[in-house]
Protein backbone atom coordinates (compact mmCIF):
# COMPACT_ATOMS: atom_id res chain seq x y z
CA UNK A 1 0.00 0.00 0.00
CA UNK A 2 2.60 2.48 1.18
CA UNK A 3 4.88 1.71 -1.72
CA UNK A 4 2.19 2.21 -4.32
CA UNK A 5 1.14 5.52 -2.72
CA UNK A 6 4.60 6.86 -3.53
CA UNK A 7 4.56 5.32 -6.97
CA UNK A 8 7.46 3.00 -6.12
CA UNK A 9 7.18 -0.68 -7.04
CA UNK A 10 6.78 -2.71 -3.82
CA UNK A 11 9.64 -5.07 -4.69
CA UNK A 12 12.05 -2.10 -4.89
CA UNK A 13 11.23 -1.18 -1.30
CA UNK A 14 11.71 -4.81 -0.30
CA UNK A 15 15.14 -4.71 -1.88
CA UNK A 16 16.03 -1.62 0.16
CA UNK A 17 14.75 -3.08 3.41
CA UNK A 18 17.71 -5.37 4.02
CA UNK A 19 20.52 -2.83 3.45
CA UNK A 20 18.68 -0.23 5.54
CA UNK A 21 18.28 -2.75 8.36
CA UNK A 22 21.96 -3.70 8.04
CA UNK A 23 23.03 -0.05 8.33
CA UNK A 24 20.74 0.36 11.33
CA UNK A 25 22.20 -2.74 13.01
CA UNK A 26 25.72 -1.54 12.28
CA UNK A 27 25.00 1.88 13.80
CA UNK A 28 23.46 0.27 16.88
CA UNK A 29 26.55 -1.93 17.29
CA UNK A 30 28.81 1.12 16.83
CA UNK A 31 26.87 3.07 19.44
CA UNK A 32 27.00 0.22 21.95
CA UNK A 33 30.70 -0.45 21.37
CA UNK A 34 31.62 3.21 21.85
CA UNK A 35 29.33 3.65 24.87
CA UNK A 36 30.90 0.60 26.50
CA UNK A 37 34.30 2.33 26.50
CA UNK A 38 32.98 4.38 29.43
CA UNK A 39 31.13 1.55 31.19
CA UNK A 40 32.47 -1.18 33.44
CA UNK A 41 33.60 -3.92 33.35
CA UNK A 42 36.69 -3.04 31.34
CA UNK A 43 38.42 -6.05 29.83
CA UNK A 44 41.95 -4.63 29.99
CA UNK A 45 43.64 -7.99 29.41
CA UNK A 46 41.63 -8.47 26.23
CA UNK A 47 42.57 -4.97 25.04
CA UNK A 48 46.31 -5.71 25.44
CA UNK A 49 45.88 -9.13 23.83
CA UNK A 50 44.19 -7.55 20.83
CA UNK A 51 46.79 -4.75 20.68
CA UNK A 52 49.43 -7.44 20.45
CA UNK A 53 47.58 -9.34 17.75
CA UNK A 54 46.51 -6.35 15.69
CA UNK A 55 49.49 -4.06 16.25
CA UNK A 56 52.58 -6.17 16.84
CA UNK A 57 51.23 -8.91 14.58
CA UNK A 58 50.82 -6.49 11.67
CA UNK A 59 54.19 -4.79 12.15
CA UNK A 60 56.10 -6.92 9.65
CA UNK A 61 53.67 -6.61 6.77
CA UNK A 62 53.14 -2.89 7.41
CA UNK A 63 56.90 -2.26 7.47
CA UNK A 64 57.37 -4.17 4.22
CA UNK A 65 54.51 -2.36 2.51
CA UNK A 66 55.73 1.01 3.75
CA UNK A 67 59.32 0.44 2.64
CA UNK A 68 58.43 -0.70 -0.85
CA UNK A 69 55.78 1.95 -1.44
CA UNK A 70 58.26 4.66 -0.34
CA UNK A 71 60.90 3.24 -2.66
CA UNK A 72 58.49 3.02 -5.60
CA UNK A 73 57.23 6.54 -4.93
CA UNK A 74 60.80 7.85 -4.99
CA UNK A 75 61.47 6.18 -8.34
CA UNK A 76 58.22 7.40 -9.90
CA UNK A 77 58.45 10.95 -8.53
CA UNK A 78 62.09 11.32 -9.55
CA UNK A 79 61.14 10.36 -13.09
CA UNK A 80 58.34 12.91 -13.18
CA UNK A 81 60.45 15.62 -11.52
CA UNK A 82 63.36 15.01 -13.90
CA UNK A 83 61.43 16.67 -16.73
CA UNK A 84 61.37 19.88 -14.64
CA UNK A 85 64.97 19.46 -13.48
CA UNK A 86 63.72 19.10 -9.89
CA UNK A 87 64.93 15.61 -8.93
CA UNK A 88 66.23 17.09 -5.69
CA UNK A 89 62.61 17.61 -4.58
CA UNK A 90 61.95 13.85 -4.54
CA UNK A 91 62.01 13.83 -0.74
CA UNK A 92 59.28 16.47 -0.64
CA UNK A 93 56.89 14.51 -2.81
CA UNK A 94 57.60 11.16 -1.17
CA UNK A 95 57.05 12.72 2.23
CA UNK A 96 53.78 14.46 1.34
CA UNK A 97 52.34 11.48 -0.50
CA UNK A 98 53.25 9.05 2.24
CA UNK A 99 52.12 11.07 5.23
CA UNK A 100 48.91 12.38 3.70
CA UNK A 101 47.76 9.39 1.69
CA UNK A 102 49.76 6.25 1.13
CA UNK A 103 50.85 5.66 4.72
CA UNK A 104 47.35 5.75 6.22
CA UNK A 105 45.56 4.06 3.32
CA UNK A 106 48.05 1.28 2.60
CA UNK A 107 48.49 0.50 6.29
CA UNK A 108 44.73 0.45 6.78
CA UNK A 109 44.32 -1.86 3.78
CA UNK A 110 46.95 -4.23 5.13
CA UNK A 111 45.36 -4.24 8.59
CA UNK A 112 41.90 -4.64 7.04
CA UNK A 113 43.06 -7.66 5.05
CA UNK A 114 44.73 -9.16 8.06
CA UNK A 115 42.53 -8.14 10.97
CA UNK A 116 39.02 -7.39 9.68
CA UNK A 117 39.10 -10.93 8.29
CA UNK A 118 40.61 -12.30 11.50
CA UNK A 119 38.02 -10.58 13.67
CA UNK A 120 35.12 -11.63 11.44
CA UNK A 121 36.23 -15.26 11.28
CA UNK A 122 36.93 -15.49 15.02
CA UNK A 123 33.62 -13.93 16.05
CA UNK A 124 31.82 -15.78 13.26
CA UNK A 125 33.13 -19.12 14.51
CA UNK A 126 32.06 -18.19 18.04
CA UNK A 127 28.61 -17.27 16.73
CA UNK A 128 27.97 -20.50 14.83
CA UNK A 129 29.23 -22.65 17.71
CA UNK A 130 26.89 -20.82 20.12
CA UNK A 131 29.80 -19.36 22.12
CA UNK A 132 28.27 -15.88 21.79
CA UNK A 133 24.98 -17.19 23.20
CA UNK A 134 26.92 -18.96 25.96
CA UNK A 135 28.67 -15.69 26.78
CA UNK A 136 25.33 -13.93 27.13
CA UNK A 137 23.95 -16.82 29.17
CA UNK A 138 26.96 -16.58 31.49
CA UNK A 139 26.49 -12.91 32.33
CA UNK A 140 28.71 -11.22 29.78
CA UNK A 141 27.77 -8.64 27.18
CA UNK A 142 29.49 -9.87 23.98
CA UNK A 143 29.79 -6.30 22.70
CA UNK A 144 31.60 -5.27 25.88
CA UNK A 145 33.81 -8.36 25.95
CA UNK A 146 34.55 -8.84 22.25
CA UNK A 147 33.82 -5.67 20.28
CA UNK A 148 34.94 -2.81 22.53
CA UNK A 149 38.44 -4.25 23.22
CA UNK A 150 38.99 -4.76 19.48
CA UNK A 151 37.84 -1.22 18.71
CA UNK A 152 40.12 0.29 21.37
CA UNK A 153 43.07 -1.89 20.36
CA UNK A 154 42.74 -1.05 16.66
CA UNK A 155 42.21 2.66 17.37
CA UNK A 156 45.42 2.73 19.44
CA UNK A 157 47.57 0.55 17.18
CA UNK A 158 46.65 1.70 13.67
CA UNK A 159 47.91 5.30 14.09
CA UNK A 160 51.14 3.89 15.57
CA UNK A 161 51.48 1.51 12.62
CA UNK A 162 50.91 4.42 10.24
CA UNK A 163 53.70 6.41 11.92
CA UNK A 164 56.00 3.41 11.46
CA UNK A 165 54.86 2.91 7.85
CA UNK A 166 55.48 6.61 7.09
CA UNK A 167 58.95 6.44 8.58
CA UNK A 168 60.04 3.22 6.86
CA UNK A 169 58.48 4.52 3.64
CA UNK A 170 60.64 7.63 3.84
CA UNK A 171 63.60 5.38 4.56
CA UNK A 172 62.75 3.29 1.49
CA UNK A 173 62.62 6.46 -0.59
CA UNK A 174 65.93 7.56 0.87
CA UNK A 175 67.57 4.26 -0.16
CA UNK A 176 66.45 4.84 -3.76
CA UNK A 177 67.43 8.53 -3.62
CA UNK A 178 70.85 7.69 -2.25
CA UNK A 179 71.76 4.67 -4.38
CA UNK A 180 70.03 5.34 -7.70
CA UNK A 181 69.24 9.05 -7.91
CA UNK A 182 72.43 10.44 -6.40
CA UNK A 183 70.49 12.77 -4.14
CA UNK A 184 72.54 13.59 -1.04
CA UNK A 185 71.01 12.11 2.11
CA UNK A 186 70.94 15.46 3.88
CA UNK A 187 69.06 17.06 0.99
CA UNK A 188 66.53 14.20 0.84
CA UNK A 189 65.77 14.23 4.56
CA UNK A 190 65.66 17.99 4.91
CA UNK A 191 63.31 18.40 1.92
CA UNK A 192 61.14 15.60 3.24
CA UNK A 193 61.01 17.16 6.70
CA UNK A 194 60.38 20.72 5.51
CA UNK A 195 57.58 19.64 3.19
CA UNK A 196 55.40 18.65 6.14
CA UNK A 197 53.39 20.95 8.33
CA UNK A 198 51.21 20.15 11.32
CA UNK A 199 48.11 19.94 9.16
CA UNK A 200 49.64 17.06 7.19
CA UNK A 201 50.57 15.22 10.36
CA UNK A 202 47.11 15.77 11.84
CA UNK A 203 45.47 14.51 8.64
CA UNK A 204 47.82 11.54 8.58
CA UNK A 205 46.81 10.61 12.11
CA UNK A 206 43.08 11.36 11.90
CA UNK A 207 42.65 9.06 8.93
CA UNK A 208 44.00 5.92 10.65
CA UNK A 209 41.80 6.65 13.65
CA UNK A 210 38.70 6.65 11.44
CA UNK A 211 39.97 3.65 9.45
CA UNK A 212 40.58 1.79 12.72
CA UNK A 213 36.93 2.22 13.71
CA UNK A 214 35.86 1.05 10.26
CA UNK A 215 38.11 -2.05 10.28
CA UNK A 216 37.29 -3.20 13.80
CA UNK A 217 33.57 -2.47 13.70
CA UNK A 218 33.05 -3.97 10.25
CA UNK A 219 34.97 -7.11 11.31
CA UNK A 220 32.91 -7.42 14.48
CA UNK A 221 29.63 -6.64 12.73
CA UNK A 222 30.03 -9.30 10.06
CA UNK A 223 31.37 -11.77 12.62
CA UNK A 224 28.45 -11.31 15.00
CA UNK A 225 25.81 -11.66 12.27
CA UNK A 226 27.29 -14.88 10.89
CA UNK A 227 24.87 -17.69 10.17
CA UNK A 228 25.15 -20.93 8.24
CA UNK A 229 28.04 -22.84 9.80
CA UNK A 230 31.57 -22.84 8.44
CA UNK A 231 30.39 -21.70 5.01
CA UNK A 232 28.81 -18.70 6.71
CA UNK A 233 32.09 -17.92 8.48
CA UNK A 234 33.90 -17.84 5.14
CA UNK A 235 31.21 -15.60 3.68
CA UNK A 236 31.37 -13.18 6.63
CA UNK A 237 35.15 -13.01 6.40
CA UNK A 238 35.08 -12.11 2.72
CA UNK A 239 32.29 -9.57 3.21
CA UNK A 240 34.15 -7.94 6.08
CA UNK A 241 37.35 -7.45 4.07
CA UNK A 242 35.52 -6.16 0.99
CA UNK A 243 33.33 -3.77 2.96
CA UNK A 244 36.21 -2.49 5.11
CA UNK A 245 38.32 -1.89 1.99
CA UNK A 246 35.56 0.00 0.21
CA UNK A 247 34.76 2.08 3.29
CA UNK A 248 38.44 2.96 3.78
CA UNK A 249 38.51 4.52 0.30
CA UNK A 250 35.19 6.30 0.82
CA UNK A 251 36.24 7.75 4.19
CA UNK A 252 39.65 8.65 2.78
CA UNK A 253 37.99 10.72 0.07
CA UNK A 254 35.61 12.34 2.56
CA UNK A 255 38.35 13.30 5.04
CA UNK A 256 40.62 14.57 2.27
CA UNK A 257 37.80 16.64 0.77
CA UNK A 258 36.96 18.18 4.15
CA UNK A 259 40.65 18.83 4.83
CA UNK A 260 41.32 20.39 1.45
CA UNK A 261 38.21 22.56 1.75
CA UNK B 1 -5.89 -21.48 55.88
CA UNK B 2 -5.15 -23.09 52.50
CA UNK B 3 -1.61 -23.05 51.12
CA UNK B 4 -0.98 -20.66 48.22
CA UNK B 5 -0.75 -22.51 44.91
CA UNK B 6 2.87 -23.10 43.88
CA UNK B 7 4.33 -20.52 41.50
CA UNK B 8 5.83 -21.81 38.27
CA UNK B 9 9.60 -21.48 38.05
CA UNK B 10 9.24 -21.00 34.27
CA UNK B 11 6.10 -20.08 32.40
CA UNK B 12 5.39 -19.47 28.72
CA UNK B 13 2.19 -17.58 28.04
CA UNK B 14 1.09 -17.71 24.39
CA UNK B 15 4.62 -17.22 23.12
CA UNK B 16 5.23 -16.77 19.42
CA UNK B 17 8.70 -16.43 17.91
CA UNK B 18 9.23 -15.61 14.24
CA UNK B 19 12.36 -15.75 12.13
CA UNK B 20 12.20 -13.99 8.75
CA UNK B 21 8.42 -13.87 8.88
CA UNK B 22 8.00 -17.60 9.58
CA UNK B 23 6.71 -18.88 12.93
CA UNK B 24 9.29 -20.94 14.80
CA UNK B 25 7.23 -21.11 17.99
CA UNK B 26 3.48 -20.60 17.75
CA UNK B 27 1.24 -19.61 20.63
CA UNK B 28 3.18 -21.80 23.06
CA UNK B 29 2.00 -22.00 26.66
CA UNK B 30 3.18 -24.18 29.54
CA UNK B 31 4.32 -23.87 33.14
CA UNK B 32 7.20 -25.73 34.78
CA UNK B 33 7.29 -26.03 38.55
CA UNK B 34 10.11 -26.39 41.03
CA UNK B 35 11.67 -29.85 41.14
CA UNK B 36 9.93 -30.92 37.95
CA UNK B 37 11.69 -32.50 34.98
CA UNK B 38 10.45 -31.61 31.51
CA UNK B 39 11.46 -33.70 28.54
CA UNK B 40 10.93 -31.88 25.25
CA UNK B 41 10.68 -34.12 22.19
CA UNK B 42 10.29 -33.09 18.58
CA UNK B 43 11.73 -33.37 15.10
CA UNK B 44 14.63 -31.20 13.93
CA UNK B 45 13.42 -27.66 13.32
CA UNK B 46 10.38 -28.05 15.56
CA UNK B 47 11.54 -25.19 17.79
CA UNK B 48 13.05 -27.06 20.75
CA UNK B 49 16.30 -25.09 20.88
CA UNK B 50 14.44 -21.82 20.25
CA UNK B 51 12.20 -22.67 23.21
CA UNK B 52 15.22 -23.04 25.53
CA UNK B 53 16.88 -19.88 24.20
CA UNK B 54 13.62 -17.97 24.66
CA UNK B 55 13.41 -19.26 28.23
CA UNK B 56 16.90 -17.92 28.84
CA UNK B 57 16.07 -14.54 27.29
CA UNK B 58 18.54 -15.03 24.43
CA UNK B 59 15.67 -14.73 21.96
CA UNK B 60 12.86 -12.24 22.48
CA UNK B 61 9.40 -13.49 21.53
CA UNK B 62 7.41 -11.55 18.94
CA UNK B 63 4.34 -11.92 21.12
CA UNK B 64 3.41 -13.50 24.43
CA UNK B 65 5.13 -13.46 27.80
CA UNK B 66 7.86 -15.53 29.41
CA UNK B 67 8.03 -15.58 33.19
CA UNK B 68 11.13 -16.93 34.91
CA UNK B 69 11.13 -17.08 38.71
CA UNK B 70 7.93 -15.02 38.65
CA UNK B 71 9.40 -12.16 36.59
CA UNK B 72 8.42 -11.18 33.08
CA UNK B 73 11.71 -11.48 31.20
CA UNK B 74 10.30 -10.24 27.90
CA UNK B 75 10.39 -6.64 29.11
CA UNK B 76 13.85 -6.80 30.70
CA UNK B 77 16.96 -5.17 29.27
CA UNK B 78 20.01 -7.33 28.50
CA UNK B 79 21.70 -6.19 31.73
CA UNK B 80 18.60 -6.94 33.81
CA UNK B 81 18.50 -10.41 32.26
CA UNK B 82 21.97 -11.23 33.58
CA UNK B 83 20.54 -11.59 37.08
CA UNK B 84 17.78 -13.97 35.91
CA UNK B 85 20.24 -15.95 33.79
CA UNK B 86 22.51 -16.39 36.82
CA UNK B 87 19.74 -18.61 38.23
CA UNK B 88 19.64 -20.79 35.12
CA UNK B 89 22.26 -23.15 33.78
CA UNK B 90 22.33 -24.00 30.10
CA UNK B 91 24.01 -26.84 28.29
CA UNK B 92 24.24 -25.84 24.64
CA UNK B 93 23.84 -28.36 21.83
CA UNK B 94 27.47 -28.15 20.68
CA UNK B 95 28.72 -27.60 24.27
CA UNK B 96 29.70 -23.99 23.37
CA UNK B 97 32.86 -24.12 25.46
CA UNK B 98 35.12 -21.12 24.80
CA UNK B 99 37.86 -22.67 22.71
CA UNK B 100 40.46 -20.05 23.63
CA UNK B 101 40.10 -20.87 27.35
CA UNK B 102 41.18 -23.95 29.28
CA UNK B 103 38.58 -26.20 30.87
CA UNK B 104 39.39 -24.63 34.24
CA UNK B 105 38.85 -21.13 32.83
CA UNK B 106 35.66 -22.23 31.08
CA UNK B 107 34.13 -23.65 34.24
CA UNK B 108 35.34 -20.67 36.28
CA UNK B 109 33.81 -18.24 33.74
CA UNK B 110 30.33 -17.93 35.32
CA UNK B 111 31.82 -17.63 38.81
CA UNK B 112 34.08 -14.79 37.70
CA UNK B 113 31.71 -12.99 35.36
CA UNK B 114 28.23 -13.20 36.82
CA UNK B 115 28.08 -10.28 39.23
CA UNK B 116 25.20 -11.59 41.33
CA UNK B 117 27.09 -14.82 42.10
CA UNK B 118 29.72 -12.86 44.08
CA UNK B 119 32.08 -15.80 44.41
CA UNK B 120 35.19 -14.90 46.47
CA UNK B 121 38.36 -15.29 44.39
CA UNK B 122 39.82 -17.92 46.69
CA UNK B 123 36.65 -19.98 46.28
CA UNK B 124 36.74 -20.10 42.48
CA UNK B 125 39.28 -22.91 42.03
CA UNK B 126 37.80 -25.20 44.72
CA UNK B 127 34.33 -24.80 43.16
CA UNK B 128 35.68 -25.43 39.68
CA UNK B 129 37.43 -28.58 40.89
CA UNK B 130 34.26 -29.71 42.66
CA UNK B 131 32.17 -29.19 39.51
CA UNK B 132 34.70 -31.05 37.37
CA UNK B 133 34.89 -33.89 39.89
CA UNK B 134 31.09 -34.05 39.71
CA UNK B 135 31.30 -34.80 35.99
CA UNK B 136 34.38 -37.00 36.52
CA UNK B 137 36.74 -34.70 34.65
CA UNK B 138 38.98 -33.75 37.54
CA UNK B 139 42.18 -34.26 35.53
CA UNK B 140 41.35 -31.92 32.66
CA UNK B 141 41.83 -28.51 34.32
CA UNK B 142 44.69 -27.41 32.07
CA UNK B 143 43.37 -28.89 28.85
CA UNK B 144 41.71 -26.93 26.05
CA UNK B 145 38.29 -28.01 24.71
CA UNK B 146 39.87 -29.09 21.41
CA UNK B 147 41.94 -31.66 23.33
CA UNK B 148 38.83 -33.40 24.69
CA UNK B 149 36.48 -35.89 23.05
CA UNK B 150 32.88 -34.93 22.24
CA UNK B 151 31.54 -36.66 25.34
CA UNK B 152 34.16 -35.05 27.58
CA UNK B 153 33.35 -31.61 26.15
CA UNK B 154 29.67 -32.23 26.90
CA UNK B 155 30.59 -33.18 30.48
CA UNK B 156 32.76 -30.09 30.87
CA UNK B 157 29.88 -27.98 29.57
CA UNK B 158 27.58 -29.57 32.18
CA UNK B 159 30.14 -28.64 34.85
CA UNK B 160 30.10 -25.04 33.59
CA UNK B 161 26.29 -25.00 33.55
CA UNK B 162 25.92 -26.21 37.13
CA UNK B 163 28.99 -24.72 38.84
CA UNK B 164 26.93 -21.80 40.20
CA UNK B 165 24.24 -24.15 41.57
CA UNK B 166 21.34 -22.79 39.49
CA UNK B 167 17.83 -23.93 40.49
CA UNK B 168 16.83 -24.35 36.83
CA UNK B 169 19.00 -26.18 34.29
CA UNK B 170 18.25 -26.29 30.56
CA UNK B 171 19.82 -29.07 28.51
CA UNK B 172 19.79 -28.72 24.73
CA UNK B 173 20.18 -32.18 23.18
CA UNK B 174 22.71 -33.40 25.76
CA UNK B 175 23.15 -36.77 24.06
CA UNK B 176 23.02 -35.68 20.40
CA UNK B 177 25.80 -37.14 18.28
CA UNK B 178 27.19 -39.36 21.04
CA UNK B 179 27.62 -43.11 21.08
CA UNK B 180 25.14 -45.04 23.29
CA UNK B 181 27.62 -45.56 26.15
CA UNK B 182 28.67 -41.90 26.30
CA UNK B 183 25.04 -40.83 25.88
CA UNK B 184 24.11 -42.97 28.90
CA UNK B 185 26.96 -41.39 30.90
CA UNK B 186 25.71 -37.91 30.01
CA UNK B 187 22.09 -38.61 30.87
CA UNK B 188 23.26 -40.20 34.15
CA UNK B 189 25.01 -36.90 34.93
CA UNK B 190 21.83 -34.98 34.11
CA UNK B 191 19.85 -37.17 36.52
CA UNK B 192 22.65 -36.99 39.13
CA UNK B 193 22.63 -33.19 38.98
CA UNK B 194 18.84 -33.09 39.18
CA UNK B 195 18.61 -35.45 42.16
CA UNK B 196 21.61 -34.25 44.19
CA UNK B 197 21.01 -30.51 43.71
CA UNK B 198 17.20 -30.86 43.56
CA UNK B 199 17.08 -28.72 40.43
CA UNK B 200 14.33 -28.24 37.90
CA UNK B 201 15.46 -29.64 34.57
CA UNK B 202 14.29 -29.03 31.02
CA UNK B 203 15.78 -31.55 28.65
CA UNK B 204 15.50 -31.28 24.89
CA UNK B 205 16.16 -34.58 23.16
CA UNK B 206 15.42 -36.70 20.10
CA UNK B 207 15.91 -39.91 22.04
CA UNK B 208 12.94 -41.34 23.85
CA UNK B 209 15.23 -43.51 25.98
CA UNK B 210 16.71 -40.31 27.49
CA UNK B 211 13.23 -39.23 28.56
CA UNK B 212 12.51 -42.70 29.84
CA UNK B 213 15.61 -42.65 32.06
CA UNK B 214 14.79 -39.16 33.34
CA UNK B 215 11.22 -40.19 34.17
CA UNK B 216 11.85 -43.60 35.68
CA UNK B 217 15.28 -43.56 37.27
CA UNK B 218 16.93 -41.74 40.13
CA UNK B 219 20.54 -41.35 41.15
CA UNK B 220 21.82 -43.53 43.96
CA UNK B 221 24.65 -41.45 45.42
CA UNK B 222 25.93 -44.34 47.57
CA UNK B 223 26.41 -46.68 44.63
CA UNK B 224 27.03 -43.94 42.07
CA UNK B 225 24.55 -45.48 39.65
CA UNK B 226 20.98 -45.04 38.45
CA UNK B 227 18.21 -47.09 40.00
CA UNK B 228 14.56 -47.46 38.98
CA UNK B 229 12.08 -45.01 40.49
CA UNK B 230 8.60 -44.61 39.07
CA UNK B 231 7.00 -41.19 38.77
CA UNK B 232 6.06 -39.80 42.15
CA UNK B 233 8.67 -41.78 44.01
CA UNK B 234 11.30 -39.09 43.56
CA UNK B 235 10.21 -37.11 46.64
CA UNK B 236 7.08 -35.88 44.88
CA UNK B 237 8.94 -34.64 41.81
CA UNK B 238 7.51 -35.58 38.46
CA UNK B 239 8.48 -35.73 34.83
CA UNK B 240 6.37 -34.10 32.14
CA UNK B 241 6.79 -34.77 28.45
CA UNK B 242 6.22 -32.12 25.80
CA UNK B 243 6.15 -32.82 22.07
CA UNK B 244 6.69 -29.98 19.60
CA UNK B 245 5.65 -30.06 15.97
CA UNK B 246 6.57 -27.14 13.72
CA UNK B 247 6.65 -24.76 16.68
CA UNK B 248 3.37 -25.91 18.19
CA UNK B 249 2.93 -27.87 21.40
CA UNK B 250 1.05 -31.00 20.29
CA UNK B 251 1.41 -32.97 23.52
CA UNK B 252 1.96 -32.21 27.21
CA UNK B 253 1.59 -34.81 29.90
CA UNK B 254 3.19 -37.68 31.77
CA UNK B 255 4.80 -40.74 30.25
CA UNK B 256 1.74 -42.97 30.62
CA UNK B 257 -0.41 -40.51 28.65
CA UNK B 258 2.37 -40.08 26.10
CA UNK B 259 2.54 -43.79 25.46
CA UNK B 260 -1.24 -43.98 25.08
CA UNK B 261 -1.33 -41.12 22.58
CA UNK B 262 -2.91 -41.98 19.24
CA UNK B 263 -1.36 -38.98 17.46
CA UNK B 264 0.76 -40.33 14.61
CA UNK B 265 3.43 -37.62 15.04
CA UNK B 266 3.68 -38.16 18.81
CA UNK B 267 3.91 -41.91 18.37
CA UNK B 268 7.01 -41.51 16.20
CA UNK B 269 8.93 -40.48 19.31
CA UNK B 270 7.60 -43.14 21.64
CA UNK B 271 9.05 -46.56 22.23
CA UNK B 272 6.74 -48.23 24.76
CA UNK B 273 8.43 -49.60 27.87
CA UNK B 274 8.93 -53.36 27.99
Amino acid sequence: MVASEFGVPPNLLDLLKEPVLAVQDFLVLTGRALKNIFLSPHYTDDIFLQMDGIGVGSLQIVALTGTFSGAVMALQMARALASYGQVGKTGTLVSLTLVRELGPVLTALMVAGRNASGIASELGSMKVTEQIDAMRALGTDPVQKLVTPRVIATAVMLPLLVIIADFVGLAGGWLIADFFLSIPSKQYWSSAWRALDWSDVAQGLLKPLVFALVISLIGCYYGLRTTGGTQGVGRSTTQAVVMATVLIFIFDLMITKIWVS
Amino acid sequence: MADAPPQPILQFDRVTVRFDGADVLTDLSFAAFEGESRVILGASGSGKTVLLKTALGLIRPDSGKVYAFGKDITIMSERELFDIRSRMGMLFQESALFDSLTIEENVAYPLENIKSIQCPKDQVLPRVKEALEFVELGATLEKFPSELSGGMRRRAAIARAVVTGPPLVLYDSPTAGLDPITAHTIITLVIKERDISQTTAMIVTHRYQDGNLVANFRYNSKQGTLEPARNGERQGARTTFMVLKEGRLVFEGDQDRLELSKDAYVRKFVKPRV
